[in-house]
């Protein structure tokens, strides 16, 4: 085990190995997408009190779900980047926060647009919707951070302390908002998320958010590889691969 | 098919909904793509540069 | 400097900070002056019928403490910064924390606690109940020192930067949302003669987590900013 971890933590390997994974990957990540889109545009049922429009939670739920994992995985590798100074686990944090804030804004804008035809306003002070605002928040602060700093190893551990900082903030701000919005309006209208949802509706929310996984992989394998070019630039195996190819 | 496209009347929340999602999506994958062939190009560019110098 | 004991350096470093503070008058006064002003401003623009006022005066009150504690959150490392003291400092061989702890409370002192004896005027001119007023004040007591604290890590990632100012308050606004709801909502529910001591107690532990942690998240990023 710890063996692969270090193997994996070493620059040129990882370098090699992902270029080897990428099409793979993205070949299953489109064939799991295609079939949650089948799933869920197509085969399955309407919704008997939403009608159609529940079908944005195919890409909305998803999108909430990542929005949250990429953060735990940006705290974890800030983590891992502090203590053990592993410059894979940098190259991770910085490649994430790019992604991270676009799938916030997917699940905030999908928000909106569900939102519209549900309760009547493009956007209203939902406990969830106004956590994912702050999440934004907290994404865009990181991506400033990271980009006002000139010293690009010295940024990569001011966003982990950030991360980590965010990390510990993010239940406290989550209860707090579920807490006030609770008490301002009375409990919203949760029409899904009941526990009894049909299963035909789960299968492909589920292949959607396992779609979305290794769709951040992907993304962030294809943002980390430019990165570590970038730092290892210098180093012998960078130049033995461009001269090789 | 025409049934399908209009979504029981919500085809606007719906169809925009999964057209940003691609639109991100897309980006996410298309940027880090071309900055990374880009930078290859570069690197290449350099070396080729310092072997002849 | 490395004899002293932790309690000795952390009173020394306390009563430097506050004499310092002390001589710049100026930089200690506009924060409050600040304050005063983003409340009337309000007022101003929300008109200042007595229900309006009643219904919205804790969410200027503590909106108007957000940033003023943010106007002046800067002072607390770059003096210290751009004259190689924060260094020394690092160098001391002192558990960073420790002295960190010692800079925030002087901030707090000299920014937070003059927010919370000026309470007791402004909620004259928002025409808050006197009962309230306590509730208010209790907020401002367990609230303010988390202000200055997460805050504080902040500064500590921005020190030295120079597009710090606006930065600050991206990086540190949204972290500042849970204290402005639990101690507007206590502040509101006080108003409508509701128990508070649930929001009194969360403050509460709110103080005691950023207390225990912010101290170390502020000299990891002190460390990263300066090595």
């Amino acid at each position: 085990m710890w063996t692969i971890f270090h193997r994996w933590a070493s620059p040129p390997y990882f370098y090699r190995q992902s270029t080897r994974l990428l099409p793979w990957l993205s070949a299953i990540c489109a064939l799991l997408i295609i079939a949650g889109l089948i799933g869920g545009l197509i085969l399955a049922p309407s919704d008997y009190q939403q009608g159609e429009s529940y079908r944005i939670i195919y890409i909305h739920v998803p999108s909430a779900w990542m929005s949250l994992f990429i953060y735990m995985v940006m705290a974890s590798s800030g983590a891992i980047a502090l203590i053990w100074r592993i410059k894979l686990a940098e190259v991770m944090l910085v490649a994430s926060a790019p992604i991270g804030a676009s799938f916030t804004l997917l699940a905030l804008l999908t928000g909106v647009l569900w939102g519209k035809p549900m309760w009547g306003a493009w956007w209203v002070w939902d406990a969830r919707l106004t956590s994912e605002l702050l999440l934004l928040f907290l994404y865009l602060g990181i991506i400033a951070l990271y980009n006002a700093i000139d010293d690009k190893r010295r940024a990569a551990s001011a966003i982990a302390v950030l991360a980590l900082v965010g990390v510990v903030n993010i239940p406290i701000i989550h209860y707090s908002v579920q807490w006030w919005s609770t008490l301002h309006q009375g409990p919203t209208v949760t029409k899904f998320g009941a526990p009894s949802i049909y299963i035909g509706m789960l299968i492909p929310l589920l292949l959607m958010a396992l779609g979305f996984m290794l769709f951040y992989a992907i993304s962030v394998l294809l943002r980390a590889r430019t990165e570590l070019l970038a730092r290892e630039a210098a180093s012998r195996w960078v130049r033995e691969m461009l001269e090789e190819a | 098919m025409r049934e399908f496209f209009a979504m029981g009347g919500y085809a606007f929340y719906v169809w925009t909904s999964y057209a940003l999602a691609c639109v991100i999506l897309a980006w996410n994958i298309l940027l880090p793509h071309r900055v990374h062939k880009r930078f290859i190009s570069r690197l290449r560019r350099r070396l080729t540069q310092r072997t002849q110098a | 400097m490395a004899s002293l004991s932790l309690t000795a350096s952390f009173m020394q470093l306390l009563q430097r900070d506050l004499l310092l503070a002390l001589r710049r008058r100026s930089e200690l006064v506009s924060p409050l002056v600040f304050f005063v002003l983003v409340i009337s401003l309000f007022t101003l623009g929300s008109g200042a019928s007595a229900t309006t006022l009643g219904m919205i005066a804790p969410g200027i009150f503590w909106v108007a403490a957000l940033l003023a504690v943010l106007l002046g959150l800067e002072g607390i490392f770059r003096a210290d910064f751009s004259d190689g003291s924060l260094e020394q400092l690092l160098l001391s061989g002192m558990p960073l924390s420790v002295l960190v702890l010692a800079k925030v409370t002087a901030h707090w002192l000299v920014t937070g606690l003059p927010l919370l004896l000026l309470a007791p005027l402004l909620s004259l001119m928002l025409r808050m109940h006197n009962d309230v007023v306590w509730v208010l004040m209790a907020t401002l007591l367990l609230g303010t020192p988390v202000l200055s604290l997460v805050g504080a890590i902040g500064v500590a990632l921005t020190v030295g930067l120079r597009q710090g100012g606006v930065l600050l308050a991206v990086l540190v606004l949204p972290l500042y949302a849970p204290i402005l709801i639990f101690a507007t909502q206590a502040v509101g529910f006080a108003a409508d003669g509701l128990p508070v001591t649930a929001h009194l107690a969360i403050l509460g532990a709110c103080l005691a987590a950023a207390l225990t942690l912010a101290p170390f998240a502020i000299s990891a990023a002190l460390r990263v900013g300066i090595n």
